[in-house]
């Protein structure tokens, strides 16, 4: 089974405590200003998906939220 | 107005009757057992993670020692960090009340007032920014092991080496001289730890003298650092005072203390010592793991401004819950057997550094000093060991963060 996780953030909750850059760099980085979170990847692959949805759970703000599609395509 | 529980049906009965027995906060170690959360806090968190509590001073609280229990309630903004609603839970302060936050003292804020702080800081201490820190860690740490080498076969370990490590960074992050950073964390350990009130006041003034000269002089002449840049923001010199008292303190007296109590838990676990010397790519995980067993800044205060259901209780507006982060990050129902030091676990998801929306701000530093600096003491004394009976190791009794005072250590020369 095909599954596309989908990135979305919400930078207001964000708090700059870096554990998404830190559990899943691949997906996440803090900007330099803030520190706040900004996706590299929305859709990451799937070598990283594990460690974004890790990401999303560590995140001290709940400011991640991962969202799963099932992409298989039925063979006829 | 608050509503009645019982007319409520997701608000379930009132506690059962041997568990409604409000208790006081264990504080005392078990002897033999210096990593180890009392005896007692443990056996609550085993009964009941979320249990009545109460404070020195009468105040019938919460204790909560449950690893999920303590994550939520960390991670709930309705529960408060507002350091004038508090109730002390190691003594009874009488009829002085608790002061509001210091301008800049942002820790004992809620928001907006904290995030206009936070924000201000979190730019400057990122993963990716830490990181290139690390080479000057590894310089720092070779300077110090270089010297413990030359001084013979025995040092105190914490002054010859976890304190320093982690002080040299803050003051240059942050742009304090090196060469006054220990008046300072004279007068900080007074603030925090003395009982003498006209010490503490004369220590806070003293302190409060300092870093406004300071302040003062980097607003006249701004060097590359982190003071120098908050000159350019809005903080008024007070606030840059307090911002600038509570990074330096938080910098000097944690990771301090990690380094100097996992050290001696290393030393404790000669299986898990040997691991991590064998293979340094271990650091990374071994200082989560470290991070959990040790869980040195403890506990954590919350209070619910407003009546907050949580876990099946009722918190009522006003009541004060101790968050026991020592006992979360030993919770069997988050880790199989908690109270084993196994640098091969993955700790993640501790409560050492915090939850929520105050979790550690320099946790990204503390990282990075941690993993560069104790691989590097074990790799360069293969035969490091302590120079005292581990019972003689001096704890540190301070009730907010938690270390030795000392640790003697020897080796044999090459």
């Amino acid at each position: 089974m095909a599954v596309t996780l989908t990135i979305t953030v919400d930078r207001d909750r964000c708090v700059g405590a870096g554990m998404c850059a830190l559990t899943a760099p691949e997906v996440f980085d803090q900007d330099d200003e803030e520190g706040r979170v900004v996706v590299l990847d929305t859709e990451p692959a799937p070598a990283h998906q594990a460690a974004a949805r890790h990401a999303a759970g560590l995140c001290p703000a709940a400011a991640i939220t991962v969202t799963a599609t099932d992409t298989t395509t039925h063979q006829q | 107005m608050h509503d009645d529980p019982s007319a409520n049906p997701a608000v379930p009965a009132p506690d059962l009757a041997q568990h409604s027995e409000p208790v006081t906060l264990p504080t005392d170690r078990r002897k033999g057992c210096p990593f180890d959360p009392p005896a007692e806090l443990t056996q609550y968190r085993d009964e009941q993670p979320l249990r009545r509590l109460r404070f020195p001073d009468g105040h019938i609280g919460w204790l909560a020692t449950g690893h999920s229990v303590c994550r939520a309630i960390m991670a709930d903004a309705r529960f408060s960090s507002r350091k004038e609603l508090m109730h002390d839970p190691h003594m009874d302060i009488g009829d002085m009340e608790m002061p509001p936050a210091a301008p800049g003292e942002f820790l004992h804020m809620d928001e907006p007032q904290h995030g206009r702080y936070r924000k201000l800081l979190a730019g400057k201490f990122t993963v990716r920014r830490m990181r290139l820190l690390t080479e000057r860690v590894e310089q720092v740490t070779a300077d110090h092991l270089d010297a413990m080498e030359k001084a013979g076969t025995a040092v105190d370990l914490v002054s010859a080496f976890a304190k320093p490590i982690p002080a040299i960074m803050i003051c240059e992050l942050l742009g304090v001289p090196y060469q006054d950073r220990n008046s300072f964390q004279e007068q900080a350990a007074t603030i925090f730890n003395s009982d003498n009130l006209d010490d503490k006041m004369a220590a806070y003034t003293a302190i409060q003298a300092y870093l406004t000269q300071l302040v003062a002089a980097k607003r006249t002449e701004p060097t590359d650092d982190i003071l120098s840049d908050l000159t350019e923001s809005d903080l008024t010199d007070e606030e840059l005072i307090g911002v600038g008292f509570l990074v330096l303190a938080a910098g000097l007296d944690t990771t301090a203390n990690m380094l100097g109590l996992g050290t001696f838990a290393l030393l404790s676990n000669p299986d898990q010592l040997a691991a991590l010397r064998s293979d340094p790519s271990l650091a990374g995980q071994a200082v989560e793991e470290l991070l959990r067993y040790l869980t040195i800044a403890d506990p954590m205060l919350r209070v619910a401004l407003e009546d907050i259901e949580i876990d099946g209780r009722l918190i009522k507006a006003g009541e004060v819950i101790v968050v026991s982060l020592q006992a979360a990050n030993r919770d069997p129902a988050k880790y199989p057997e908690p109270d084993r030091l196994d640098l091969h676990r993955k700790a993640i998801g501790h409560l050492a550094f915090g939850h929520g929306a105050h979790q550690c701000l320099g946790q990204q530093l503390a990282r990075v000093e941690m993993s560069v600096a104790f691989p590097a003491l074990l790799t360069r004394f293969p035969t490091l060991r302590l120079a005292v009976p581990p019972e003689e190791v001096p704890l540190r009794a301070n009730p907010g963060i938690y270390g030795v005072q000392s640790l003697p250590v020897t080796w044999d020369k090459e």
